[in-house]
């Protein structure tokens, strides 16, 4: 156990593995799930990792650092929103799998079966009450149990470390490392409401309205498992359980210790371009400074989604890779870019011009925040456009 | 045995001949709801049950289709409002008073688990409108008709966030003040609006600046340019009355759409 312990510590010393590791896991689970979702939602399968979730959680217990945090009454949501988060992705996803297998055979979803009517005295208005039978009796307990903590009066002079928004706004504090705050609290914000708005609107599919599928939904229902579990949820997480002092990462059994200190050696692109790739110095004027910027964010944002939509190069190349003869996983890694970029041609045309454009927004806004991770984490860069005379820092 | 006595003993009997007494009857407008009939008219003659429609497809009953969350949702602002109006009782929104009437509801004030229901519900139901919009999601029920009613709800996922925000402040302990601090330090990077933020600096008169920390988004939403006692009273009024009315309002509105919508979502 101690050696676990330590071994997990080891990993997550730093600033940049823990939220690697944290974001890797993820990502990489809810794509396993899109992948493999039969076999991952079957009750074997989903029980078992119910099961090590919950072991590993009981050992985590017993160290003295990770209950100091998880334990804080204002902690426990979190940690339920854990498992409820786990718990109805799985219970969508089976029913998924299992309606997605019967329209295989020719057979209408589940639901379907189920249409003939009922009276709702007494059927509905019994589940109805029972549920909140439930809810208040968990709700009790939950409030005999836990007192609502009470810190001392405020203190405009003191500041704590860490200072944190409430756990629900996390995500968008967590964004903070990655974009300056008009982004993160309220561009990307912003973003996310006209977007949640518009779904309706931009998904054309008619398709899975009214039970539950995976196979003829996979674009949308990824798009939302990205951003809903891997990046919202996982903020969260990772915004309350391991950021301590200063903001910065510690893992789950450390001590927060206020001191540390990691040297930040982030560079802009502006740094970058000038100085080390073309060795000339930053010119003077911020025009012309931050070109290479401007350029680079106006490529990303105007550029990407007419060539994503137009068929420059034919529709059948990434099944060529397949076909090729290469090692299977290979091939599949090859023809990836090819099949997207074919996919999104198809999504133009079924969309057209506005509803296409407004849904590339709005995914490579929401791209935009991995992509500025990975560059934190790789090459540490900062700004993609610096001009701090402005505030403006994207 | 005299017959009346032999009536009450039998429920079937007894049930019946409550439900035939004036008083019943002045009440409900129909007979004991065991056939179709009345409890159909159960269902419609009564103001809180005629959300529901009389009957509805069995797949929408089942708690795995829906988990009950928009309903549990609905469930737990109720418990906020009761608790919530309980807790104005005690609670006096200025800097001398507010954390010393929290310290007095920890202590003193009997059955005192009020503000811990306030607060645990509070939670559960920001978790909860998440899971409602996520099983909405993932049944596809926000595809037409219902393209309106999804709409309407993002406005309730964002007035619930606020509603919790602005609660959040009033224990006013150290907790309270630098979350919002936190949060609303995030109003001054608003492009245009807030003094830091982008493009705020070239709305100028001459060399007066338009926009500085005296007048922009997080001055208007603070009513300073700290936290302090204006910022309480603000969220107090937004957290009591601003927001629990507009959620109400729309709550009523989205209830409307789902069943002008054609009720719970199901395959065609
Ligand atoms: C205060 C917050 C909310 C309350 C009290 C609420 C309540 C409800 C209730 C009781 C239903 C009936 C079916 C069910 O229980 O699932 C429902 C359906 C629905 N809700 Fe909400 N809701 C809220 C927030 C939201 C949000 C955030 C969204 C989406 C962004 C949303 C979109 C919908 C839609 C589209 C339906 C129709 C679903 C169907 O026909 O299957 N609601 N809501």
């Amino acid at each position: 156990m101690g050696f676990l312990r330590d071994l997990v510590n080891a990993i997550f010393t730093g600033p940049t593995l823990g939220p690697v590791l944290i974001f890797t896991i993820s990502v990489g689970g809810v794509l396993a799930l899109l992948r493999w979702y039969r076999v991952l939602t079957r009750p074997k399968v989903a029980g078992a990792a119910l099961v090590a979730a919950v072991v590993a959680f009981a050992l985590s217990l017993g160290d003295h650092n990770f209950r100091l945090i998880v334990a804080k009454p204002d902690n426990v949501p979190i940690v339920m929103l854990f498992f409820l988060v786990g718990f109805f992705t799985w219970l969508a996803l089976r029913q998924a799998a299992l309606n997605d297998e019967r329209i295989e055979q020719g057979k209408p979803p589940r639901e379907a079966e189920e249409s003939e009517k009922s009276l709702t005295w007494p059927d509905l208005v019994y589940i109805e009450f029972l549920s909140t039978v439930f809810v208040t009796a968990a709700l009790l307990l939950w409030s005999i149990l836990l007192k609502a903590p009470l810190e001392p009066p405020s203190n405009p002079t003191e500041t704590p470390n860490p200072s944190k928004a409430p756990w629900y706004f996390l995500g968008l504090q967590e964004m903070l490392v990655y974009y300056d705050p008009w982004m993160a609290g309220v561009v990307l914000p912003s973003m996310i409401i006209v977007g949640l708005i518009a779904v309706p609107f931009i998904d054309p599919n008619s398709k899975g309205s009214g039970y539950y599928t995976l196979k003829e939904r996979k674009f949308s229902i990824g798009m939302f498992l990205f951003g809903f579990v891997s990046l919202w949820c996982t903020m969260i997480i990772l915004g309350t359980f391991l950021r301590g002092p200063n903001w910065n990462f510690f893992g789950p059994f450390q001590r927060w210790d206020p001191h540390l200190l990691f040297p930040l050696v982030n560079v802009d692109l502006s740094e970058y371009v000038w100085v080390h790739w073309l060795g000339v110095g930053k010119p003077n004027s911020i025009l012309l400074r931050e070109m290479p910027g401007f350029l680079a964010v106006i490529a990303y944002v105007v550029l990407v989604p007419p060539l994503f939509a137009k068929r420059l190069i034919p529709v059948d190349i990434a099944a060529k890779i397949r076909g090729s003869g290469l090692p299977k996983a290979l091939g599949e890694v090859l023809a990836a870019p090819f099949a997207a970029k074919a996919f999104f041609a198809e999504m133009y045309q079924r969309l057209g011009f506005v509803r296409y454009n407004v849904l590339m927004l709005l995914v490579l806004s929401m791209m935009s925040l991995p992509i500025k991770m990975v560059l934190r984490w790789t090459i540490n860069l900062k700004y993609i456009v610096s001009i701090p005379e402005y505030f403006f820092n994207i | 045995m005299p017959k009346p006595l032999k009536e009450l003993l039998d429920p079937r009997q007894a049930a019946e001949s409550v439900a035939s007494t004036q008083v019943w009857k002045s009440i409900f407008r129909h007979g004991y709801p065991d056939s179709p009939r009345n409890r159909a008219l159960t269902m419609i003659s009564n103001v809180f049950l005629h959300l529901h429609p009389i009957r509805m497809k069995k797949h929408g009953l089942r708690l795995r289709y829906t988990w009950c969350m928009g309903g549990l949702t609905f469930f737990l602002f109720l418990i906020e409002t009761i608790t919530g109006l309980l807790l104005m009782f005690y609670y006096r929104p200025t800097p001398e008073y507010a954390h010393y009437d929290m310290q007095y509801l920890r202590e003193d004030v009997p059955v005192g688990i009020t503000r811990e229901i306030h607060r645990w519900a509070a939670h559960a139901m920001v978790i909860t409108v998440w899971l409602h919009m996520f099983r909405v999601f993932l049944t596809g029920s926000y595809k037409p008709p219902r393209e309106f009613n999804w709409g309407i709800g993002v406005f309730l996922l964002v007035f619930t966030l606020l509603l919790s925000f602005t609660g959040y402040l009033l224990p006013w302990d150290q907790l309270a003040i630098w979350a919002i601090t936190v949060g609303s330090n995030m109003a001054r990077a608003t492009p245009f609006l807030g003094h830091e933020g982008p493009g705020a600096s070239l709305l100028k008169i001459g060399d007066l600046n338009l926009v500085h920390a005296g007048d922009d988004a997080k001055f208007g939403l603070l009513g300073g340019r700290f936290v302090g006692a204006p910022a309480l009273l603000r969220f107090y009024v937004l957290h009591c009355v601003g927001f629990p009315l507009l959620l109400a309002t729309l709550i009523a509105v989205h209830f409307w759409r789902v069943r002008r919508d054609g009720g719970i979502s199901g395959p065609a």
